[in-house]
């Protein structure tokens, strides 16, 4: 190898390198500044008591499981729903200049800023449909702005599944269907999996969109019911950290830990389904 | 006359504006083995494709006249499905589904609604049997597919297809990937299926042909240049279009 070659090699080498590191910095430098600031305030209290005296004392028990109805909900609705679309766009749509539209559409939907979903779904399901600021207004709406990306990596691993697999199961006499079912389903899993782990994630930690169709300030009881109001922890963050004057660091940060965790957990979950569904995988 | 198992009339193929199968009259006896030869876009494959419809997967796909399958029309008179069950199809590359040896074979009965694991497992073994893979896996049926060599994978996907007990199997260059010692041992299978079932092999081994081919269409240019009996094609053919494929001349 020429010295020219040598040296290019060795600075695009560091050049990667760097980019890399340039990423994770930012990444760690949060995580553990969120982690130093707020795990002083992580306590058994913390996590299972209401807010007391004006968000300054207790817990944020009521936002921790509102956080969770809403995510459960909104991927209750959006998954099922994003996997069928995604299973008609990729395997029978024909390719015509509707259905191109259509791919177009989802695909800008993903970069619709979330305050609009927020907007949305206060116009379609809390006004018009008269849902109220509700578990279910909020959770469609996170799950409406979650389907994009479902949707999109549905496809993606629907379609990385080989033509030849669906040839040789038609050519046998399994109809397009059980073609689907039996052989290109089981074998994309893994892939829309990661697509449910990036709308969880998201679903979880937005404020914008459940700001107008579910979130409470401050509720002394639990939801009883999918129409009634629920506090959420990124709301929660946003309101300990701009309207209430005089709150310690320590719980802002506790909050932020506790969301950043509760994303966490939600993501490992979804992960070990995932690992176990590739280890079936075998090609 | 030995009444024909499939009758093709005036059959025409387009794939958008190329015209691949042109004006195909050609009938298949059956328990013969049927070779077709000829250059790339010859439309051998084409054609091989349009008797079990594999060919309705392409959109730009169109074709008229009439291919007949025991006197009934493939493409009025029954379903794509029923179809396929009886007319069975091996591609050219060993292309086994990411599952078992067993639900390899048993794909095809079970997505008929075969149930019944006694019978299916029956199944599984006659096909593998007469694909002359058996032997070589009957102790390892729950191990992947596609674990298999190269060789015993292209036998599993005969076998797969036996599974539905077809009338007729095409076979679309099914050794092309194949070393020597695996070729022999398909083209064995071939022979002996014969017996059973009506096979169509459309092969770029000249070779080939001749050795297995009870009667040789050559296809050049989506047309039907000659068929004959595999030794009046390979000794005496009536065109000379055919004898320079055959020497080498082109293609």
């Amino acid at each position: 190898m020429s010295r020219r070659a040598h040296i290019s090699q060795k600075i695009a080498f560091s050049l990667l390198f760097l980019s890399t590191v340039f990423v994770v910095i930012p990444v760690v430098a949060i995580l553990v500044f969120i982690v130093k600031n707020g795990v002083g305030a992580i306590s058994w209290e913390f996590l299972t008591s209401y807010p007391r005296a004006g968000m300054k004392q207790g817990g944020i028990f009521p936002a921790i499981v509102g956080t969770f109805y809403l995510v459960f909900g909104a991927i209750a609705v959006s998954l099922p729903i994003g996997v069928l679309a995604a299973i008609y766009l990729n395997e029978y749509a024909k390719d015509t200049l509707l259905t191109r539209t259509i791919k177009l559409a989802i695909v800008n939907l993903a970069g619709v800023p979330s305050v609009v979903y927020g907007l949305f779904g206060l116009g379609l399901f809390v006004v018009f449909l008269k849902f109220g600021t509700s578990i279910v207004a909020g959770s469609l709406t996170l799950a409406i702005m979650g389907l994009p990306v479902i949707i999109t990596t549905s496809k993606e691993a629907l379609s990385s599944v080989p033509k030849q697999f669906r040839e040789v199961s038609l050519s046998l006499g399994a109809t397009r269907w059980q073609t689907v079912r039996h052989v290109v389903l089981p074998n994309a899993i893994s892939g829309i999996l990661t697509g449910a782990i990036l709308s969880i994630a998201r679903a979880a930690g937005e404020a914008a969109p459940i700001l107008f169709t579910v979130a409470a300030f401050y509720l002394p009881k639990l939801p009883r019911s999918v129409f009634d109001q629920a506090m959420a922890l990124p709301y929660h963050l946003y309101i300990i950290s701009t309207q209430i004057p005089n709150i310690s660091k320590q719980t802002q940060y506790g909050t932020a830990l506790v969301l950043v965790g509760l994303v966490f957990i939600l993501n490992l979950v979804a992960i070990v389904i995932r690992s176990r569904f590739r280890k079936k995988k075998k090609w | 006359m030995v009444t024909a198992k499939i009758s093709c009339k005036k059959l025409n193929a387009w794939f958008g504006k190329v015209h691949s199968v042109r004006s195909l009259d050609l009938d298949i006896r059956p328990h013969e083995i049927f070779g077709i030869i000829g250059p790339a876009n010859s439309g051998k494959t084409t054609f091989l494709r349009t008797l079990n419809r594999m060919n309705d997967l392409d959109l730009h796909f169109r074709m008229d006249g009439e291919v007949l399958l025991d006197g009934q029309n493939i493409y009025a008179d029954m379903t794509a499905e029923a179809l396929r069950s009886k007319v069975g199809m091996v591609f050219a590359m060993p292309m086994p589904l990411p599952m078992s040896v067993f639900d390899n074979v048993a794909y095809g009965p079970r997505m008929h609604g075969m149930r019944d694991r006694k019978k299916l497992a029956e199944i599984v073994e006659r096909s593998l049997q007469e694909a002359f893979l058996w032997e070589e896996v009957k102790d390892r049926l729950g191990m992947s597919g596609m674990k298999l060599s190269g060789g015993q994978q292209q036998r599993l996907c005969i076998a797969r297809t036996l599974a539905l007990s077809p009338d007729v199997i095409l076979f679309d260059e099914p050794c092309s990937g194949l070393d020597p010692i695996s070729t022999a041992k398909v083209e064995e299978a071939m022979l002996i299926l014969k017996k059973e079932y009506t096979i169509i092999l459309v092969t770029n081994n000249i070779k080939q042909a001749a050795r297995v081919s009870g009667r040789t269409a050559f296809f050049l240019m989506g047309e039907l240049i000659e068929l004959d009996a595999t030794e009046k094609i390979f000794t005496a053919p009536k065109d000379k279009r055919t004898e320079d494929y055959i020497l080498g001349r082109f293609g």
